[in-house]
Order: structure tokens, then sequence, then C-alpha cells
């Protein structure tokens, strides 16, 4: 867009007034606004000490977890989507034939690097069986690089932890059981 | 000259050509959307997803009459004056319906189906299916059937177009395959203890235009769309065949089929598509190395040190040991290109001019075998033989063969000897091995261990089929030019790249650049010249004009 253009309007700024010029009113503006936020309730917690409050666990983009399904295998069916839709490359996976006569496909081997990882969600919303979810644990620590990337048995022991506090988003979002 | 109308756009087509509305209309730019035919295979119009309107144009008076109803297109032969329609309301119509209709008896399991992304069930789905389904359908699991050692069914995926059936009657002419029950229960199915075990059965997998047919090679090892596709030629025979390697992250994951009229047609056999394994195999030479030169080490029984050489030091130190010991004898693969085989003999000559060169080992398993469909397996297992004879002609060393430098190097002619091979299989015996037991240098190349390479003074890796650029010319005198597909594994250079820094020429190696070179230097190789089709050129085109 040129300055030329049309349909930009061009304004002027307007020259200032007394109370501008006396500096003063605008000094006293500004202060009050730290007084008030000095009285009034806080808003901050002393994390680590003190835990944030997550305002809806539904919708929170934390740590990752690989869901069960009721006989308590992994749910993911090896697909991919994931993956594809991933856009840090963090989701490394390896298909096999699965082990049980009612499944296909399964995940061999299943690996997230939560370094490399956006926390965008967008494998939650690919995952056409609902297995891959974002949990609503926003403090996650490791000593190292590999500790970091974390395996299927590490993505189901998550979903164990927290299949209580927050169960599969599914039941209560109308998605597959 | 015949003109045929495709909707409003008039197309000329050859006097004798017999084509029917599919192909003219993709002339047209138009694809008419189609299952069951296959320019290979025979007509059965049974899919109906290309039906279209015809219609008839008067010559005298240009008046032109539509048939009333809607045609099979691949059915319809197309002749003076015929006129398809491919886009009207009706034929939309039509598709629509016979998507819906293929989609009721379909799993849809899109997401656990490794056809997904290359299916055409999908991709008419989207094209010209309904945005809503009517019926209540429910996804669910496919029953699986195992019907051969490379083939695995997937019974509820199929849309019964029968290409399967077809191509294992007419071009394997095995049939294995046929079709049982009928109407709505109709399955593809194989005879009990008479499983799809014929040499060309995965095809029936790249012909399939849904999930029914895996190939259990590939079976859930990558999604389709990781898959990137460079243009190639098998290296397992001599018929050269056009392929496609599909890799990612220079791992080859599958061959398939590339269209060649002039080669493969369509078609591949199973040991060219499951034959880039050994790529892969972890017990593949990686390192340069150089033993210590003295015969009588060897007769003693004890190792020599070897030691690893960097590849910019091989190009020094090879020459320099190659000079040293005096009469060369070199062996010039015919797994090689024509451009490294051209450059081979002239590193060879350079180091000595008197150099003995001839064609390397040449594997032969079995004897040609044509199936009913006019496809040849050779028994030739060297994809470029005639072009290695051809760039030895040119060095005077024409009728040379691995025999004739075997008793050259028996009979005590040479004191050094470069062997190029890479070969995917054991190749070489001790007996053969041990006429070489007594040269001061002994250079060999190849991709695995074998009782030569355990005799060499030098031992270099070889490059396989996929990780080289080049020209192969196959046994019928047809050069096909290809890229490297996938990167050698780290450390290794290829055949090219060594032997254009040993003949001194700056920067990266330029396969293109010294083809073009060849056709220049030597009437034999005329053809190759300019740019190479993608289904390569007759070598032989200008002795035959």
């Amino acid at each position: 867009m040129k300055p030329s253009d049309p349909s930009i309007t061009w304004l002027e700024e307007k020259p200032l007034g007394l109370a501008e010029r006396l500096y003063l009113p605008l000094f006293v503006s500004g202060l009050s606004t730290t007084a008030r936020h000095l009285v009034s309730p806080k808003v901050t917690v002393s994390f680590p000490e003190q835990r944030p409050k997550v305002g809806n666990p539904l919708i929170y983009r934390g740590v990752h977890r690989l869901n069960r399904d009721p006989e308590g295998r992994v749910k993911c069916v090896a697909c991919f989507l994931c993956a594809t839709a991933c856009p840090a490359h963090c989701i490394d996976i390896v298909a096999a034939e699965s082990p049980w006569p009612d499944r296909e496909k399964y995940p061999e081997s299943f690996h997230i690097d939560e370094l490399r990882c956006i926390f965008c969600g967008m494998c939650e919303e690919a995952c056409p069986v609902d297995a891959i979810e974002l949990t609503s644990l926003l403090d996650l620590t490791g000593k190292s690089r590999e500790e970091m990337i974390f395996d299927k048995e590490k993505l189901l022991s998550v979903y164990d932890m927290t299949k209580d506090a927050e169960p599969m988003k599914s039941a209560s979002m109308g998605c597959t059981p | 000259m015949p003109v045929v109308i495709v909707d409003g756009q008039e197309i000329e087509i050859g006097a004798d050509e017999r084509l029917n509305c599919i192909e003219v209309a993709r002339r047209a730019g138009k694809e008419i959307p189609h299952y069951c035919w296959h320019p290979g295979l025979s007509v059965v119009a049974s899919c109906r997803m290309c039906l279209i309107e015809t219609g008839q144009r008067d010559a005298a008076t240009g008046k032109i009459t539509m048939v009333p109803k809607l045609v099979p297109g691949c059915q319809t032969p197309v002749k003076d004056g015929t006129v398809i329609v491919t886009e009207s309301p009706l034929v939309k119509d039509s598709r629509a319906r016979v998507e819906e209709a293929l989609l009721i008896d379909h799993p849809i399991d899109c997401p656990i189906c490794d056809k997904a992304g290359e299916c055409l069930l999908q991709d008419y789905h989207f094209q010209h299916g309904q945005p809503e389904r009517r019926a209540d359908l429910q996804p669910f699991h496919s029953r699986k059937r195992d019907v051969g050692p490379t083939v695995t069914l997937f019974v509820d995926r199929c849309i019964m177009c029968t290409r399967c059936v077809r191509f294992t009657r007419e071009i394997s002419g095995t049939a294995e395959l046929m079709v049982t029950s009928r109407g709505a229960k109709e399955e593809i199915d194989v005879f009990p203890g008479h499983p799809l075990a014929n040499k060309l059965s995965g095809n029936v997998v790249d012909l399939c235009p849904v999930g029914a047919l895996g190939d259990k090679d590939f079976l859930y090892q990558q999604r389709v769309w990781f898959l990137k596709r460079e243009a190639n030629v098998c290296g397992g025979c001599s018929a050269g065949c056009s392929i496609h390697t599909e890799h990612n992250q220079d791992a080859v994951y599958r061959l398939k089929p590339r269209e060649n009229p002039h080669v493969n047609t369509w078609w591949i056999c199973d040991e060219g598509r499951y034959g880039w394994h050994h790529l892969h195999d972890q017990s593949r030479i990686l390192d340069a190395a150089r033993k210590a030169a003295s015969p009588s080490h060897r007769g003693s029984g004890a190792t020599p040190a070897t030691e690893t050489v960097e590849w910019a030091d091989v190009v020094v130190k090879l020459r320099d040991d190659l000079k040293t010991a005096g009469r060369l004898a070199v062996a010039v693969s015919p797994m090689l290109t024509i451009e490294e085989a051209w450059m081979l003999c002239a590193v060879a000559r350079s180091i000595d001019p008197e150099a003995f060169l001839s064609l390397g080992f040449v594997p032969v398993k079995g004897e040609d075998e044509t199936f009913p469909g006019g496809f040849t397996i050779r028994a030739e297992k060297c994809p470029n033989r005639k072009g290695v004879e051809e760039v030895l002609a040119l060095y005077g060393a024409g009728g040379h063969s691995w025999n004739d430098l075997v008793a050259h190097v028996a009979a005590g002619k040479a004191d050094a000897a470069w062997i190029t091979a890479g070969y995917p299989g054991p190749w070489i015996d001790t007996a053969v091995a041990d006429a070489f037991a007594n040269l001061k240098q002994l250079v060999v190349q190849d991709l695995f261990d074998s009782p030569l390479m355990r005799l060499a003074t030098w031992r270099l890796p070889a490059t396989g089929f996929a990780e080289r650029a080049g020209t192969w010319v196959n046994v019928a005198h047809h050069a096909q030019s290809f890229r490297q597909a996938i990167r050698p594994p780290a450390g290794v250079w290829p055949e090219g790249r060594l032997f254009w820094n040993m003949l001194g020429r700056r920067g990266l190696y330029d396969a293109t650049a010294v083809r073009q070179q060849l056709a220049a230097s030597s009437p034999a190789f005329t053809a190759l010249a300019g740019e190479m089709p993608a289904t390569g050129v007759d070598l032989r085109i200008h002795q035959l004009a």
C-alpha cells in the first residue's frame, strides 16, 4: 500500500490542550492506576509453591497423553495423522500389525519430543480416534533432553495419572468412546 | 484426420489410432474417472464410473445426434465425428451415485488404510461424490485374507473392479485370483492351496484402485504422503524397467513401476520390486581401506594391518599405488552406468596406457522368462552390460569378458587389478578369487564382503542402484538416464564421484555433463546428446535411420 492510496485517511495529531501541557493531571491519573492495583486482589501466584488455577482443563494445552480404550490397550491406531498435522515435527511413530484380532494396526513405538512441541494442539484436532489429548499439566521439567522425549509407556502413564481428574474429552464432547 | 469433439473442443486423432473415450478426453485435458479400465488390461466396463454422454456428428449436415442414455467411456471407441460430453449434469449425477453405491459397502477405515492418500475411491469421492451421506454408515474393520506370500487382501475394501483378476489371467497367465459369489456378496479370493505366488504378483497391488490389496513388504511401513519419488531404473536385470523409487529421509520404502511403452509398459517383476533391501543392509562396506601390500603377509595367514583412508587421499594414493605396481587390469562392472564406465576406462588408461580393460562379472540366473502378457524377466541380472560393452569398444577392449580378465591375471600378465562390482548378492567363490592372490595391488570396489574382497589391498565401497546417477543401456539397446534418488550411506562416495576426482576434474560430479561429452565424442553414443526423455532413447536410433 502506497502513502498515496485513496483508501488511507490521513489524520492530523490534535494540538495539546492546557491539561496535557501542564503534565500534572496525567501524572495523577497514572499514579492512581498504580495505587488501585496496590490494593486490589492479586492475580499472580507464587509458583511453584502455589499452583495456578487452570480455567477449563478440557481446552487447556499442556502435556500430552495417550488414552487407553476400555480394555486398557492403547487407543491409537497408528494412522500418523497427528505426525502429519504436527507443525513442529515432534511426533515419531512406528506402526505395526496389532496383536489383537479386532484391531488392524497399532503403534509399536510412539515418541513425542516435548522440547520440540509448541503445544498448538493440532495433534489432538487431527486424531480420528481421540487417542492423543493435551492435559492441563503445565509444569513440565526434566534433567536431560533425552528425558523430555516421551515414549508410549510414559504417555500412557500420563493418562493413568490424569484420567480421574480429567476424564477423556470424548465423553463430554460426543466423540468416540 | 478423424476429429473427435470433447466438451466442444475438437481433437484430432491419428487415422489408424484405436482410442476409447477416456483416452481421447485425456488429450483434451479432461479426466474421465474410472476404476476398472486399465490401458494394459481387457475392458469389462463393470465399475460404471466412466459413464458419459456420447453422440455422432453427421459429416454431411453437421447435425449432432446424441445417444439417449449414458455409455461407459472405456468401452466406447471413438471415430470421426464422435461427440463426447464429460461434464453434463446427467454425467455428474451418475458419478455421484456410483460413488455413493461403492461407499455403502466400504469400511471407510481410511486412517488405518495404507492406500489413503493415493486411493482413487478417496480422490473420486472428493471430486465427484456427494457432500453428505444419505445412508447411515458406520466405519468398520475390513476382513483380512492372506492370498499369497507378497499380498494381503482386505476383503471389504474391495470395489470389485477385477483389475487384479484380469491381470493374473492376461498378463502373468497364472489365473490365481477369482471372483466368488455374486451380486453384493462378490469377493476376490484364491483357490485353497493355490496362493497368488507368481513372479509378477506385486503388480496387482499397484493396479488396485483402492486399499484392498496390500503389499506385505510395505504394509504399515509409511504413510504414502511422506514419500518422495524419483524416476529411476531397476537394476535387477538387463530389462532395465522404468521405476519410481519412493523414499523418505534417504531410506527406500518401495519401488513402483513407471509407465514406459518402450521397456516395461506398466509392470515390474517382484524380484525387482523387492530388490532394494540390500541397499539398507547393515553389512555393507562403508569405509575406504588400504592394506599393507606385501604378498608375503597373505601367504603367512596373518592379517595385515588395514588403515582407513580419507576419500580425498584415496584419489591420490590409489593412483600412486597402481602406478607403482605396473601392468594394470580393470574389470568394468555391468552395474556401473556408462558415464562411470567411461570415466573408469579413462582413469585406467591414464595410469597405465596399456591397461587391460574388460567387462566385469555378468551374473546370470536361469533363462529369460516371458509371460503371456509380453513381460520378460531377463536371466542376466545386471542392468548395463550392453552399455559397458559399447564403452569398452571405444577403448579397443570390446570383446573382453570377465573370464578373459581372470585368465589374463592368472597368466601373470598383470601386476595390479581394479575390480568394480556392486552386485546385490554373493558373486565370486574362493576358487576364482585365488587367481588374484599374487597381485601387487588389488582394488575391489563392492557393496559387500566377498572372497575377493578379503584379498584386496584396497577395499572401496560401491553404491547401489538408487544411490547413483547416470545412464544404463538395457538388453534391447534402450538407454535411460536417471538421477540419484537417495544419498549413499554417510561417508561413501559414489563411483562416479571417485572417478571424476581421479580424472582431476573440478567441482561436483555431474553425470549429465559426462553423458553429453560421451555423446559428442563417439558416434556410438550420439543418441544420448541433449536432454534425455523420461522414457529413454534407443541407442541405435541414428544407425537405424
